[in-house]
């Protein structure tokens, strides 16, 4: 167990408590950078929207783990971001510019749809970004002068530097993560500085935090601003990596991913963006692996069971009909959120904390230090 | 001129008269208490004077300045803090981060600074933490730093309340049943600490209490409410032995 001599006021402002981080997230950084020249193509793909999500996840955690707003709308900020940068291509604006409009714009955006947010809260904020989703949704497939409707759009390869960035390379690769670990530090960078705290104390009890003189509604709109502001800039990645883009990319159901990305990895800590997007796009492989030969395996232990060829033809059949049956993703998502909200609040971060504490304090760990309690009953008047 | 005044301050919820048309003043360095049974208007003047509600009618001075139409948000700026009743804390959050929330007021950093954590930002960083660490020490809140809110037992809270209000160095605090759930020991370290923020802070106070005892001990002034008007005023022992005092707390 290594205890923390704290001599210094920095000893509480770094970034980094001991140097042991230091090693570790340098050797992770080290990884991330051979990954290219050791991963497949497929690998690499993953790993690149592995990048995208997790920025998103920071973006979404910024307005919903740290500033307690809850939004089903980011879908609508990353398609803001993707169709800013789709649409000044056709001018040769070149990448670095429409890269910084497209965030410019969605943050513009976000600030615009934070102010009718300010007088609500819980599931009425919720049905209200839902809303602004489906509006955005709607104006991508009707303003067909600038969006091409629902025909979609081509989105050209990336020029940088007088260079083409090809979307399976690994420069376009080293360009996501560049993106994901800038916005990881401002992110970090922001936290430890007095608008962090603001967003946390709003989150926590808006009545205190307007007595200690935080304008609870300016902070909400510039939370709402920088998070769609880093959703718009994960969205010019997200359509250079697609390629191609329209309107039924950009539904609900992408929002409520990243709703899980950042619910499933953890919503207190920035780690957990990072985890939920890997367990996000790592999750697809599975539903496919499981689509097409989880019929088969069954089919087969059925067999060996004793069931007729004939049976077993049957139950493939009724298997497969069912693993390719419309909204199957949807429910098993709904699944999956339910679970981790009753089994592992804390998400995928908690439990490697949990792990982490075991080996700690090995043997001494016990189960009741994570666990959830209220003792105080909390006044509800002020609100 | 008085240094702090509320004229004829009203709060109604329809036919409810919370606050009736209450008059008072706070000279510098005073230190008021507010007594009254429950639902007598007490804490709704403290909501009044930091505009979580509006006030129906009458207005509220502070340094000869009308802050009746103040955002909630400026009072603090103006250098009034508050504790609350039920404690209103930033529960998953560090102790550190909770009294660093009381500096708010006098950051001066702006966002893109903050972003890149200029060293602008760093200097001011440290500067609110050495002001904290010395509300630390003056509430004996130095075994507590690192530790997260939810996990702190009540007394404790109640203190760190006290302190993030200190932290934002005010000028006026109000002090929401700064005993109740404390136990004697701490509601003794409380009365201690009430006039050491007087004698050694030169903070003015003004507390809402039922203690009697912190009452008597701490007060220069008490204010009798009932119903939302002013029952009597005066000394602690002049108030507490008025006619109408004793009527509205023993019903005779």
């Amino acid at each position: 167990m290594r205890f923390l001599f704290k001599t210094d006021y920095e000893d509480d402002i770094k970034l980094f408590p001991h140097s042991g981080y230091l090693y570790s997230y340098g050797l992770l950084i080290a990884v991330l950078l051979v990954a290219p020249y050791v991963l497949s193509s497929y690998l690499m793909s993953q790993l690149v929207f592995v990048c995208i999500y997790a920025t998103v996840g920071v973006g979404l955690l910024i307005l919903t783990g740290f500033t307690g707003q809850a939004s089903l709308g980011h879908a609508a900020f990353l398609a803001i971001g993707a169709y800013t940068a789709a649409y000044l291509q056709q001018f040769n604006v070149p990448f670095p510019v429409y890269f910084l409009a497209a965030g410019l714009l969605t943050g513009i955006v976000g600030a615009l749809v934070g102010f009718p947010a300010l007088r609500l809260q819980g599931i009425y904020l919720v049905i209200a970004t839902i809303s602004f989703a489906l509006i955005v949704e709607e104006i991508m497939a009707r303003w067909e002068s600038v969006t091409h409707g629902n025909e979609g759009m081509r989105v050209k390869t990336m020029q940088l530097l007088g260079t083409t960035v090809p979307r399976d390379g690994p420069t376009f690769y080293y360009l996501c993560l560049a993106v994901l670990v800038l916005t990881i530090v401002g992110t970090l960078n922001l936290l430890r500085s007095p608008t962090g705290r603001a967003f946390v104390a709003i989150r926590d009890s808006e009545t205190a935090a307007r007595s200690m003189g935080i304008n609870v509604a300016l902070y909400k709109v510039k939370s709402f601003a920088i998070s769609a502001a880093i959703t718009g800039f994960a969205g010019v990645l997200f359509a250079h990596k697609l390629s191609f883009i329209s309107p039924e990319m950009f539904t609900l159901q992408l929002s409520i991913e990243f709703i899980i990305v950042i619910l499933i990895g953890g919503t207190f800590s920035l780690h957990g963006a990072v985890l939920g997007a890997i367990f996000l796009v790592m999750i697809d492989p599975f539903l496919t692996y499981l689509k097409d030969d989880m019929p088969g395996i069954i089919a087969g232990v059925a067999a060996t069971l004793g069931a007729g060829k004939e049976r077993a033809g049957h139950i493939q059949d009724a298997v497969a009909a069912f693993a390719s049956a419309n909204g199957l993703k949807g429910a098993i998502y709904g699944v999956i959120i339910v679970l981790f909200v009753l089994f592992e609040p804390l998400g995928l971060y908690g439990r490697w904390l949990k792990i982490k504490l075991f080996f700690q304090l090995f043997p001494l760990y016990k189960r009741a230090t994570f666990k959830r309690q209220k003792i105080y009953v909390k006044s509800e008047r002020n609100r | 001129m008085s240094y702090f005044r509320a004229e004829n301050l009203s709060l109604h919820f329809g036919g409810l008269k919370a606050v009736d048309s209450v008059s008072f003043a706070v000279e510098k360095s005073e230190i008021l208490s507010i007594i009254g049974p429950n639902g007598a208007g007490k804490s709704s003047i403290f909501n009044l004077i930091s505009r979580i509600y509006p006030p129906t009618s009458g207005k509220i001075f502070f340094e000869d300045q009308d802050i009746t139409q103040q955002p909630s948000y400026d009072i603090a700026k103006l250098g009034i803090a508050r504790t609350f009743q039920n404690i209103e804390l930033f529960e998953n959050a560090s102790v550190l981060a909770n009294l660093l929330v009381g500096r708010h007021r006098h950051s001066t950093t702006q966002l893109w600074q903050e972003l890149l954590f200029l060293p602008s930002v760093r200097a001011g960083e440290k500067a609110h933490r050495r002001r904290v660490e010395q509300v630390i020490e003056f509430l004996d809140l130095e075994p507590y730093r690192d530790k997260l809110i939810s996990g702190l037992p009540y007394g404790v809270r109640k203190v760190i309340e006290l302190a993030r209000a200190l932290c934002s160095e005010p000028k006026l605090i109000l002090l929401d049943e700064p005993s109740s759930g404390l136990n004697v020991e701490e509601t003794d370290d409380m009365s201690f600490w009430i006039r050491d923020l007087r004698s050694d802070l030169g903070i003015t106070v003004l507390m809402v209490e039922h203690d009697m005892t912190l009452v008597n001990r701490v007060s220069d002034r008490v204010i009798a409410l009932n119903y939302g008007r002013v029952l009597a005023m005066g000394s602690p022992s002049e108030v507490q032995q008025h006619p109408d005092v004793v009527a509205a707390y023993l019903g005779a």
